[in-house]
């Protein structure tokens, strides 16, 4: 039988490759050695270690391992490009970025096949996925920097941006860090990662091609050395990141109390939850691009599984099915499904993983069929018999590995998808409306899909809660994350008050019915748990009163209580408000009183702080049902509705100064937007936050939404910035304290605010807007398709 | 060798004709299609499925014998048929049969698709290919007659040798949700058409929605169609792959609760070797490589025969063919 008939009788696919040939003369063309582009030329190379294909192993060029000398060239081309980028008008920068996207549109196919030869990833993904998404994120942000001026009035860049981007996505990474931060006028380093240069130096031609000033993008290639130069060095003003939680954690604390901009974009575990009344077979469908896309190497790969207990049996079969019609191999082979793992390190800690699983007790499927004989291939796999506790389901894997459990009701899947440190992304199958949209704002994630998955596009903001890292890429918000108001480029270092030496005195003298000042904690008054108090002084240390001596455990039962209120976020935003209007209404009530307190603490002027206290309450009241989301307009049948969401549990520590004021204009934004607050009002001046939990209780402000904490400032917010129940923390203090805070929170990478020794002046009208707001709250952009 | 290729090609003999179910309300109301997902699996099909060289001159010469070549047009003639029933008897030309080296695969059309008015004219011009006559039926394209006189058509084209009858349904059955009636139809249809297959097209251009089209699918299946075939050609939307994906995933779902294979045919608008391909592989991903024969897959087309003759010739010459220089359909 001749081969066609035995074809026609077998119907195979047969191969169908994807040439390499032009991506081979142009590597070719530069004789396969790359130095860095810096300063609009590219540097000689230097020592180097080898991209290799991970499909085959064979070495495609040799990259020079950067150094912190190159790093520091860099850095000082991006400084002196800085000046003359940022004053370029929006519309020429726009122009730029415009060139900069049809270039890409023109090279696209060598783009693409760059990218599969040098990552591994299928040629349908490089070419289908990745470009054409980096392409659409420079002409998005062509658009930001023509209407930057008007959208974001009095906002400057931050400056020279240091970026450090994955390998699992190189080219798209790269766009969506470059393409905001020049849309803003900054002026980036970005290092690629080790295992994927190549691309990145194809994009450095075309920034030379289409004549972009030199210094604006400088790409400096090369491993973690490269990375932690950049992240160190001192003339850098903001670090974008995106890669693993752990390297996100050293970034972080390496970061603390520099003063620079961070976004981090890290690891996920995200659910992928599916009810019984879904489409079973495009849930099952969604999957496959959930978890097998890019084998499995997403951030926010949809790689647990959750499926209603009453559909378990025959969803498994469905997948167990699709997963045998996965074809595995050669990734510039077009009709391939999984391709390669971009390197034998991959393979072999992804193996360990499974291995531990198994030990573990969980079940592993994978279909029948051949894997190539060499390089880094892994067959898809299905784990189930696992719970939680299995290392399977609480470790990101990275990989073409799906866990699958199962849940009885919706709140159940709520609390399975919840359970887990990360929060990239979430997906829900069900046809019923009602359904869906009741579980997507319950699910701890900063992108929701219903009834689809792996949606993203440059006008919807993407980026994580929890520990997936904070800071949004895309859309509006991930436009803010390149930029910061004007004014805190002139904030002064805060003078330091004179410490205050107690008169001496005699308690006897007091003249008054003694008062006993508690935490305020859970809506009631404690004693502090140590069974200490501290001396409270006024401006000529005569003693004004006493507080509590606050600590751990005060802080650890605040939080307790603060997250039992957690349900003040579903509160609707009317009903908070009107309790932010009650609190404004019985301060003011008792005006007097507390002008009187804060003479007695500070001997300055209390009615003036009354009244702007009172003032900011009604402010930020007027803000609870305004500061909202936004609908955007993806290019596909889909509404995205960017939802904005509380951060959770927040931790506040209010400055010395203001006793009043001070505390609340800070907690005004915060509860406005839904987030219960652990409050350690100033340290020298308690007492007026102490009276003030008198102001609450009578204001229907529900139990635990607002908890007091008397004390030394530093040591409670120490505990307050490492307790993992904290979602964000809002520090106001000295810069020693600030990168203290910031370096404990590491451990939940919790977002921080930190007035690093600077003079904020609370009393500034700016404070009644949305500079707090948008520090209280994060986006959540839920994608719902529509279609009968 | 080429008996061997014969009995491969005969699944017919094992396959099971549906024996027909009793309406079962409960799984046509447990029916689920997500339009979005479905045009998102069904719309990268083609980027991720593709074949080349040798694998599509042999995918090609497979979709050959799976076309209902059709004509369908209200001045069709005895003349107009009997080109037509020519071009089933030679869908290739003998030159390029023999460079591709497949006379032994004997390619011939799955069917000759004609008005009732033409099943006669049919058979006699086909007699003793193997090719089956299939006559539309049921008042085609609308379906809106009594349904005596429908019955009666099918009836009289059985008894003019068609061997396989597509019927229509009432669309309005299903827009009004009367599952009931549409099943009973059906069911009658069925039944008048004895041991001649029977198609059943839905009209799928008008039912709405997925969903529509997928408890359409399901209902007919039930009262017994061997087939269930999308588009009269009629509609201001014919054939596409959304549809098809939905109406593949009903059958699939059918075979799995029943262990009967449904066919499937998709109609009109199906112009090129490139959209054949498309369709093919979306058999192949979601029913599996054995439901690309004759009995269980068919394109109702016409042009479509040329573009793949077309296609074939310049897959052994290297040159791009023109449609003259094919034998018309």
């Amino acid at each position: 039988m001749n081969k066609i008939a035995q074809i026609f009788d077998s119907l195979d696919y047969g191969p169908a490759p994807e040439a390499p040939d032009q991506a081979i003369a142009w590597l070719d063309s530069k004789s396969r050695k790359f130095g860095h582009f810096i300063d609009g030329a590219w540097t000689a190379p230097g020592r180097s270690f080898t991209a290799d294909n991970p499909a085959t192993g064979a070495p495609l060029a040799e990259i020079t391992d950067g150094t912190a000398e190159d790093v520091d060239a860099a850095v000082k081309a991006a400084r002196a490009a800085f000046k003359s980028w940022s004053a370029l008008s929006g519309y020429e920068r726009g122009k730029y970025l415009y060139a900069i996207a049809r270039m890409i549109q023109k090279h696209a196919r060598l783009f693409a096949v760059l990218e599969t030869m040098d990552n591994g990833k299928p040629i349908r993904e490089s070419r289908d996925a990745d470009i054409p998404l980096v392409a659409r994120h420079f002409y998005h942000h062509a658009g930001w920097a023509t209407h930057l001026a008007r959208e974001f009035p009095d906002h400057v860049p931050y400056g020279v941006c240091g970026q450090i981007i994955p390998w699992n996505f190189p080219l798209l990474m790269l766009a969506w860090k470059i393409a905001p931060a020049l849309a803003a006028g900054n002026t980036v380093v970005l290092k690629p990662a080790e295992f994927t240069s190549l691309t990145a130096l194809l994009f450095a031609e075309i920034c030379e091609r289409v004549g972009l000033p030199k210094g604006v993008v400088n790409i400096v290639t090369g491993e973690g050395d490269t990375g932690a130069a950049i992240v160190n060095h001192p003339d850098i003003d903001k670090i974008a990141f995106t890669g693993s939680t752990e390297v996100g954690k050293i970034i972080r604390a390496a970061t603390a109390g520099s003063g620079k901009g961070l976004s981090l974009e890290l690891g996920g575990k995200s659910p992928y939850i599916v009810f019984e009344d879904a489409d079973l077979d495009s849930a099952v469908e969604g999957l496959v691009e959930a978890i097998w896309f890019n084998q499995g190497q997403v951030c926010c790969a949809g790689s647990r599984l959750l499926v209603q207990e009453s559909i378990e049996e025959r969803f498994i079969a469905k997948v167990k099915a699709r997963m045998a019609k996965l074809r595995v191999g050669d990734p510039l082979d077009k009709s391939v499904d999984i391709g390669a793992l971009v390197a034998p390190v991959q393979v072999e800690r992804i193996r360990e993983l499974m291995k531990k699983g198994v030990a573990e007790g969980a079940v592993v499927y994978e279909p029948d069929g051949q894997l190539p004989a060499t390089g880094c291939f892994l067959k898809p796999a299905l784990v189930t018999h696992v719970s939680p506790a299995n290392t399977l389901v609480a470790e990101e894997i990275f990989g073409p590995v799906l866990v699958a459990m199962s849940f009885r009701t919706p709140e159940e899947a709520v609390a399975l998808a919840n359970n887990t440190k990360y929060g990239l992304a979430a997906t829900v199958w069900s046809e019923n409306i009602n359904l869906a949209l009741d579980i997507a704002p319950k699910l701890k994630a900063g992108v929701v899909w219903i009834n689809g998955t792996n949606n993203f596009d440059a006008a919807v903001g993407f980026g994580g809660y929890k520990e997936s890292g904070f800071g949004r890429e895309g859309g509006r918000e991930g436009m803010a994350a390149y930029l910061k108001p004007a004014w805190e480029k002139g904030l002064k270092a805060e003078l330091a008050a004179k410490p205050v030496a107690a008169a001496p005195r005699n308690p006897l003298d007091a003249g008054r019915l003694d008062q006993t000042a508690k935490n305020y904690i859970g809506g009631k008054q404690v004693r502090p748990d140590s069974a200490y108090n501290r001396p409270v002084l006024g401006p000529k240390g005569d003693l004004v009163g006493e507080v509590g001596e606050g600590n751990r455990k005060d802080i650890r039962n605040a939080v307790e209580a603060a997250r039992a209120a957690l349900g003040w976020g579903n509160a609707a935003a009317h009903a908070r408000a009107q309790i932010l209007y009650f609190l404004a209404e019985n301060l003011d009530y008792r005006r007097a009183e507390f002008a009187a307190r804060i003479r007695a603490q500070t001997g300055e002027n209390g009615d003036a702080e009354v009244a702007a206290s009172v003032e900011r309450l009604f402010a930020f009241a007027g803000w609870a049902d305004k500061y909202d989301g936004a609908v955007h307009n993806p290019p596909m049948r889909a509404v995205a509705a960017a939802m904005i969401e509380p951060l959770g549990v927040l931790g506040i520590v209010a400055p010395a100064a203001r006793p009043l004021l001070g505390s609340v204009a800070l907690i005004a934004p915060a509860i406005a937007m839904g987030n219960p607050v652990v409050l350690v009002p100033s340290e020298r001046a308690p007492l007026s936050m102490t009276d003030f939990y008198q102001v609450l209780e009578t204001s229907d402000v529900p139990n635990g939404v607002v908890n007091i904490v008397t004390g030394d400032s530093l040591t409670l917010a120490k505990t307050l910035a490492e307790h993992d129940g904290v979602d964000g923390l809002w520090f106001m203090g000295s810069a020693e304290g600030s990168a203290m805070v910031e370096k404990a929170s590491v451990g939940n990478l919790k977002q921080t605010w930190t007035s690093r020794g600077l003079a904020y002046d609370l009393a500034d009208p700016r404070f009644a807007g949305d500079y707090f707001l948008s520090k209280a709250t994060q986006v959540k952009n839920v994608w719902i398709p529509y279609g009968a | 060798m080429s008996l061997k290729i014969v009995d491969t090609k005969s699944p017919q003999v094992t396959h099971k004709r549906n024996p027909g179910y009793p309406l079962d309300l409960d799984w046509v109301e447990r029916v689920r299609m997500n339009r979005s997902a479905l045009e998102r699996r069904a719309n990268t099909i083609g980027a991720r499925r593709t074949v080349k060289k040798d694998y599509q001159l042999a995918w090609l010469l497979k979709a050959i014998t799976l076309i209902d070549l059709t004509t369908l047009n209200a001045d069709d003639t005895p003349g107009r048929v009997e080109r037509l029933c020519a071009k089933a008897r030679h869908p290739l030309r003998s030159d390029i049969v023999d460079k591709l080296g497949v006379s032994d695969l004997r390619i011939l059309p799955g069917a000759v698709c004609v008005y009732h008015s033409f099943v006669k004219t049919a058979v006699d011009a086909l007699a003793g290919t193997g090719v089956p006559v299939a006559a539309v039926s049921t008042a085609f394209p609308h379906g809106l007659a009594p349904v005596e006189t429908k019955l009666r058509e099918i009836e009289m084209s059985v008894a003019d040798g068609a061997q396989e009858i597509d019927i229509v349904i009432e669309r309005g059955m299903v827009l009004r949700g009367d599952w009931q009636a549409l099943y009973d139809q059906v069911k009658a249809f069925r039944k008048a058409c004895g041991d001649a297959h029977i198609k059943t097209i839905l009209g799928t251009g008008e039912l709405a929605t997925q969903t529509n089209i997928a408890k359409a699918s399901l209902v007919c299946m039930l009262a017994g169609a061997d087939f269930i075939k999308t588009s009269t050609g009629k509609e201001k939307v014919n054939a596409n792959l959304v549809t098809s994906l939905t109406m593949i995933r009903m059958i699939r779902w059918f075979a799995e609760e029943t262990g009967i294979e449904i066919g499937y045919k998709p109609a009109g608008g199906i112009a090129t070797a490139g959209d054949a391909l498309k369709y093919m592989a979306l058999m192949k991903e979601e029913l599996g490589t054995h439901w690309l024969q004759p009995h269980l897959f068919r394109f109702g087309a016409s042009s479509l025969l040329t573009d793949i003759e077309r296609q074939l010739e310049h897959g052994l010459t290297g040159h791009y063919a023109a449609d003259y220089r094919q034998p018309m359909v």
